[in-house]
């Protein structure tokens, strides 16, 4: 078997070994199961699919949560290994730099991706069940499908973000604190910062500036690909104004978030390349 | 002859301002075992690093087998490369069978004989118990039996026998013979230095990254001109009257019914053959040689001389 397959399996062994996994995904499927039953009572008896109504409270559940298990898995990754004295080890085999990183955050993204399918699976199936009807609008089911696997995405970038993080770094403690000043930016200042920039110079930013400036968060670009991306949820979120303003459509939104994943990640591996031990 | 396993050429690694090591020339010829001596912070691991290319020289050149281990085509000689961690450190969950699985997947051996291995490092009733449970003596033993993985031709050991009892350390050098006999090149590094003596080919002095001295137990031995100290013990007669009859001969110490000569070691059989022709009056005749801790801190220490660097500290 390939050296990089073999790290990816060795990462994901340690996930189930450390019980990261189940835990991850109770946790994922408690919080979901309660969004989604919590989440669908101040509707009461409306129009709206209760599918669609999960969809929108599992997203804001994913912006804060997400990102934090991503970092938290992964900033330890690579400054860990060397701090513990097996990165050397490992690297006096016959593997590629790009092998170890890549298999590792392979590993990592698999675990992620494991505990949201099954965690955010458990929801949609009760939702199902318990809405008494199986007539629900495939369009619904599609954007659901739609809203796990970009909750996979953006987990993975900020997987990436965290693996950044732990090759640069020359300390577990410092990754830890730089990867809660991440989580805190992306998830809470920076939409602030942004509200707080709309209304003090609402004027002087035209529409183009503010979506710019959403893109450069890759928690925005998932709010924005799951609560405008489909006609329903949009009016159901209130956010169809903003779908008008903003205008990307939904495969520019999901190539971003793809590109949150990618160049992190990248620059991880090239770094990490060069790094001397 | 072939061309040497491992060669430093006018090797130079420097941090920020701080030289690690500095200007080394070192070549060691296939199926050599070749010992670092020296203090931690010498530049035994970084030595061990740079052979493995985890890192590369500030200047001068590293060769494995004639390539340069930090670049990319030199990937495919770590299969036969063993290596063993200072303070070696496993996945802490995992059983040491799994390890061995693990490690020997990436060096594609075959799984067939690591219970083997773990075995012949006295592993084999631990093998899957999870590495938490190890003791230090245990994990290192592990560490030897992942080095040993694919029958490598080049091992690098540093500080092998830290953490074993003395059982263990015998049954390490036991080990080390063994691969010795089939060819092996080894480089270990040690601060035990005495049990070092009978068990290599080659040592090499290191101190503040310079290379002191190099050279076989008994080249560093006459290069550094230390004495060597005979001890003779008297029945009858008394230690100077000894002393008396072998005149010409320095005296280090004496007292009673014993007397201890230093000469060098070039003059050592001559004056072992006039204390022979005394007779009955010596009784008992012990020979010391520089040990290995006495060269070290000579070397360390004091002016080298031939080809070793002078150096006052």
């Amino acid at each position: 078997m390939n050296a990089f397959l073999t790290i990816a399996g060795q990462e994901i062994r340690d996930g189930l070994r450390n019980r990261w996994i189940i835990a991850l995904t109770v946790m994922l499927a408690g919080f979901a199961l309660s969004l989604s039953f919590l989440g669908s009572a101040p509707t009461g008896t409306t129009d709206a699919s209760p599918l669609l109504v999960t969809i929108v409270s599992l997203t804001s559940l994913t912006i804060f949560l997400l990102p934090l298990i991503g970092l938290m898995l992964s900033y330890d990754a690579i400054v860990g290994d060397i701090e513990r004295g097996t990165m050397m080890l490992l690297l006096s085999y016959p593997v590629a730099r790009w092998q170890v990183l890549g298999g590792k955050f392979l590993g990592h993204v698999t675990i992620l991706a494991f505990a949201t399918f099954i965690g955010y699976g458990t929801a949609g199936a009760a939702v199902l069940l318990t809405s008494g009807t199986l007539d629900i609008d495939p369009q619904a089911w599609h954007a659901f499908a739609a809203m796990i696997v970009s909750s996979v995405v953006l987990g993975a970038a900020f997987l990436a973000i965290g693996y950044l993080i732990s090759t640069v770094v020359r300390e577990r403690a410092t990754a830890g604190g730089i990867a809660i000043g991440i989580w805190l930016l992306f998830v809470l200042v920076f939409d602030m910062a942004l509200l707080g920039l709309v209304v003090g110079a609402g004027d002087q930013i035209g529409s183009d500036l503010f979506s710019l400036l959403l893109l450069a968060n890759p928690t925005d670009v998932y709010r924005l690909f799951n609560l405008t991306g489909f006609d329903n949820i949009a009016a159901l979120s209130g956010t169809i104004g903003m779908m008008a303003d903003v205008g990307f459509p939904p495969s520019t939104l999901m190539a971003l978030q793809v590109i949150w994943v990618i160049v992190p990640i990248w620059i991880a591996g090239l770094l990490f390349s060069r790094k001397e031990f | 002859m072939s061309e040497p396993a491992l060669t430093f050429e006018h090797t130079t690694k420097t941090y920020d301002r701080q030289t690690v090591l500095n200007d080394v020339m070192l070549s060691i010829p296939r199926g050599e075992v070749i010992a670092l001596v020296g203090h931690n912070g010498a530049g035994k691991t970084t030595m061990m690093k740079l052979l493995l290319g985890l890192i590369r020289p500030t200047s001068g050149r590293v060769r494995v087998m004639g390539a340069d281990p930090a670049s990319r085509a030199s990937l495919d000689s770590k299969y036969t490369l063993g290596f063993l961690p200072e303070l070696v450190a496993f996945q802490q969950a995992m059983t040491g069978l799994e390890v061995m699985n693990f490690y020997s997947r990436l060096k594609r051996t075959g799984l067939a004989r690591n219970g083997e291995l773990l075995e012949r490092v006295g592993l084999s009733d631990a093998a899957n118990n999870r590495i938490k449970t190890y003791s230090k003596g245990m994990r290192q033993r592990l560490g030897l039996a992942q080095a040993l993985l694919g029958e490598p031709k080049i091992m690098l050991l540093d500080e092998p026998t830290s953490g074993l009892d003395p059982a263990l350390r015998r049954s390490f050098y036991t080990i080390i013979s063994e691969l010795k006999s089939s060819g092996v090149t080894i480089m270990l590094s040690s601060h035990a230095l005495s049990e070092l003596e009978t068990h290599v080919d080659k040592i090499a002095i290191m101190n503040e990254g310079q290379l002191m001295a190099t050279g076989s137990l008994d080249q560093l031995r006459q290069q550094a001109h230390m004495p060597v100290r005979i001890r003779v013990r008297t029945q009858d007669v008394s230690a100077s009257h000894i002393a008396d009859l072998l005149d010409g001969t320095t005296v280090s110490q004496i007292n009673g019914r014993m007397v201890e000569f230093s000469c060098e070691p070039k003059d050592k059989m001559i004056l072992i053959r006039r204390i022979a022709k005394l007779g009955i009056a010596v009784t008992d005749m012990e020979i010391e040689l520089p040990s290995l801790d006495q060269l070290y801190s000579h070397y360390r220490g004091e002016t080298g001389t031939g080809n070793t660097r002078v150096r006052l500290s």
